[in-house]
């Protein structure tokens, strides 16, 4: 019997090799990882000066920004804080935030 | 709403890369153009961690993770089994780090690209065995501080120029790209998608882990090694029409490419200037064969 | 149809009939001849196959595993140095679970230089999860290959089948060549449940912590303890179709012997006639054919052995440092089971002769001596 794929962020549930594949075969996605637990800083988009250039979604290595109704969204469920937005946003539109604060 | 990259994302947020990977933007773009019609075949390298530990994956393609020095072969072997099933249609992709490619993996680079198999080889670049630690590779540049190259005997003799060497077995597309060139880079990719035979694409991706430079520059760094012309971007067709795809107008100093990285700044000025001398001959080269 | 062939070319007609789909190669004597035969069947189109004339030994391994992973079936042959180049790649496609088939042509390993018989290329490579078979004659080749691979696709582990340089290898046998429509019958296409497929995107081989990696040794494990009735089975069946029964052990004459030999390869043929000449002289002698070492016979050993008086293993391969490879498992399987006394005697490395006279040579010794002795240098030049 294949075990399927699961493609939503929920963990996996394996407790032991009756759940497992004979080989080391995925069965989740890493989307179950949310990476935004690493991040030192918080990237905040001011919408006022987005120019809607999307430099910031285009350069994004996570991707954690998403395009809501034609608008980089932070996904801060995933964002991990590297501020190559804030370093590439050609309007200064970007700016940044502590966490913890 | 202009988008100048395809909209598509394939590859998933969640994976384990370091803040300001170059290696996982370019997998990416990379993504985006191949689409969900494409098997992976990824050798030791930062990605073999990145794309998750078992039971998950962040690529969303099937990948066959597989050893240090057999990324281009497991490609050949995955494609050959898809096109005797008739699945001719998946683009087979090896995609592997600098030490896998110019080290340990160029001898079955070599023969894949000799026998003119059918996939796309890309080299993301980051010069130096990172997934490791940081050690010296055949791709770290010149003056460059590694975990093996300690600032007192940091690295000598130039890079390995892995385009030539691949040029010279007259595949039919090769290429050097640049995370900092996105569009540029998906071009290529496109190219190699529609192009039956070897294609080898060359990707500086820079590393701030290893290269020790703040994430946020991961970018900047990555145009100022074109701008710089210590990484020029072209393609050469057949191994012999070379072709510029971002021409520099203005070279900068390599003294602007290395004040954002850590990994340089124990060079003196006459050293410095040594390795702008070879930045330089190295382009007049390059010019030469330029169409 | 019965034709005669060299027994290289018994494992290449072997994968023709198995209707292997890639085949990787690389050239070494005394291999070379099945993947040039292959090449031919291959170019005149007498099979449907993608060809890949790789640039290493490693390379034909991980192209095979490349290939199986989708779903093809894969083949390959080597010999000595090339099986050791695949090391690495032989462990991968063992925990990777693939079905890819083997053979090795049993050559010793350099230095000096040689290409002629012994076992140590292959039994180096025991542990690595792969399924081994010895095979003592040109049709046993061809038949382990069939069933090799509907062995292989039922319990998802390798098989390499190995076969002694030129005593086998380039020696002309009769060979009986089954029908393709019977080997059809008996070898559906592979169609595996977990491969590469666009439709079912996953990853294979990730970094996998102790928290599972344990668990996949685990079932590893399980499909070797299958695999013993597997291969009963698929014997069986393959009988029933060709009448040639293969097992994972082949006793001669072992009923009521007082001195059972254990042999394997070309080495267990020749003393088959040294234990008729032997029970013509009235020496109660047998002989007890290893034909599958992974995974290993124990049950179906004791079964044969049990009530014998002594037992004297000829191996065509040492350990340094210990023993005969063959001896040691032998060993290891009688230990708790039964007491029964073992001699082992090393013969033929190297591609060293071992003539009926020498095997009767060490068949007087074992019934003279009542004493076990782990390592006997039979024939060795002091």
């Amino acid at each position: 019997m294949v075990i399927k794929f699961q493609k939503n962020d929920k963990p996996v549930k394996i407790t032991g090799a009756k759940d497992m594949p004979p080989m080391p075969a995925a069965l989740g996605s890493m989307l179950q990882n949310k990476t935004g637990s690493w991040r030192n800083v918080r990237p905040i988009i001011d919408y006022e000066k987005c120019i809607k250039c999307f430099i910031c979604w285009k350069i994004c290595p996570e991707p954690a920004i998403d395009i809501v109704d034609e608008l980089p969204v932070i996904n801060y469920d995933y964002c991990k804080g590297c501020l190559m937005c804030m370093e590439e946003c050609p309007k200064d539109a970007i700016s940044y935030e502590k966490e913890g604060k | 709403m202009r988008l100048t990259i395809p909209e598509r994302e394939i590859m998933t947020p969640g994976h384990l890369a370091c803040q300001g990977c170059g290696g996982s933007l370019a997998m990416r773009y990379a993504l985006k153009v191949f689409g969900k019609d494409t098997m992976l075949s990824i050798p030791a390298c930062c990605w073999a961690v990145i794309d998750g530990a078992f039971p998950y994956t962040a690529v969303n393609v099937p990948l066959f993770h597989t050893a240090f020095e057999t990324a281009a072969i497991m490609a050949s072997g995955i494609k050959a089994g898809l096109m005797v099933q008739g699945k001719d249609t998946t683009n087979v992709v090896a995609w592997a780090g600098d030490g896998g490619t110019f080290d340990i993996g160029i001898q079955a680079l070599s023969g894949a690209a000799e026998r003119n198999d059918d996939i796309t080889y890309i080299v993301y670049d980051n010069e130096a065995y990172m997934n490791t630690g940081i050690q010296r590779s055949s791709a770290t540049p010149e003056g460059a501080w590694t975990t093996t190259t300690p600032v007192k005997h940091y690295k000598k003799g130039p890079k390995k120029n892995i385009v030539e060497i691949m040029a010279a077995h007259r595949i039919p597309y090769a290429a050097t790209a640049s995370v900092g060139y996105p569009e540029d880079f998906c071009k290529k990719l496109e190219k190699a998608k529609n192009t039956r035979g070897f294609k080898f694409i060359h990707v500086l991706a820079p590393c701030p882990t290893g290269w020790k430079s703040d994430p946020r520059y991961t970018i900047k760094l990555a145009k100022l090694a074109v701008q710089t012309n210590s990484f020029p971007l072209y393609e050469i067709t057949d191994g012999i029409h070379y072709k510029q795809s971002i021409k520099v107008k203005e070279r900068k100093s390599i003294k602007e490419y290395f004040k954002y990285q850590g990994r340089f700044k124990h060079l003196h000025e006459d050293e410095v200037q040594h390795l702008q001398n070879f930045i330089d001959e190295n382009y007049a080269l390059l010019e030469m064969k330029l169409e | 149809m019965k034709k005669t062939m060299m027994g290289n070319f018994a494992a290449s007609w072997g994968a023709q009939l198995s209707r292997v789909q890639v085949i990787a190669a690389y050239p070494i004597t005394p291999q070379t001849l099945i993947v040039e035969k292959l090449s031919e069947i291959v170019a005149d189109g007498e099979l449907d196959a993608k060809f890949i004339k790789v640039e290493s030994e490693h390379s034909a391994m991980a192209a095979c595993i490349g290939a199986s992973a989708t779903g093809a079936r894969a083949y390959t042959a080597t010999s000595a140095q090339g099986l050791a180049l695949m090391h690495e790649m032989l462990h991968w496609a063992g925990l990777a679970r693939l079905p890819i088939v083997m053979t090795n042509v049993n050559r010793a390993m350099a230095p000096g230089w040689s290409i002629w018989a012994d076992q140590n290329d292959s039994l180096s490579q025991r542990d690595t999860g792969w399924m081994q078979i010895y095979a003592s004659s040109a049709q046993d080749i061809l038949d382990s290959t069939i069933i090799g691979y509907k062995v292989s696709e039922q319990v998802l582990l390798p098989t390499l089948i190995s076969f002694d340089a030129f005593f086998l290898s380039h020696t002309v046998e009769v060979v009986d060549m089954p029908d393709i429509e019977l080997v059809d019958k008996y070898l559906p296409p592979y169609n595996p449940e977990y491969k590469l497929d666009v439709k079912d995107p996953r990853s294979f081989g990730a970094l996998t912590a102790e928290e599972y990696y344990y668990e996949f040794r685990y079932k590893m494990q399980e499909a070797m303890d299958k695999a013993v009735d597997v291969i009963k089975e698929a014997g069986k069946e393959y009988e029933k179709l060709t009448g040639r029964a293969y097992k994972l052990v082949h006793p001669y004459r072992c009923e009521d012997a007082d001195l059972i030999l254990v042999t394997s390869g070309t080495i267990a043929e020749t003393t088959n006639v040294a234990v008729d000449e032997l029970r013509a002289e009235g020496k109660k002698v047998g002989n007890l054919r290893i034909r599958v070492i992974r995974p290993y016979p124990k049950k179906e050993i004791l079964e044969v052995i049990k009530g014998v008086k002594k037992l004297a293993v000829i191996d065509r391969n040492i350990s340094p440092g210990y023993s005969g490879i063959f001896s040691q498992e032998l060993k290891s399987a009688l230990y708790n089971e039964v007491n029964i006394p073992v001699r082992s005697y090393i013969a033929g490395l190297g591609g060293r002769d071992v003539k009926i006279q020498d095997i009767k040579d060490m068949a007087n010794d074992a019934l003279k001596n009542d004493s076990p002795n782990d390592l006997i240098w039979k024939g060795v030049k002091l």
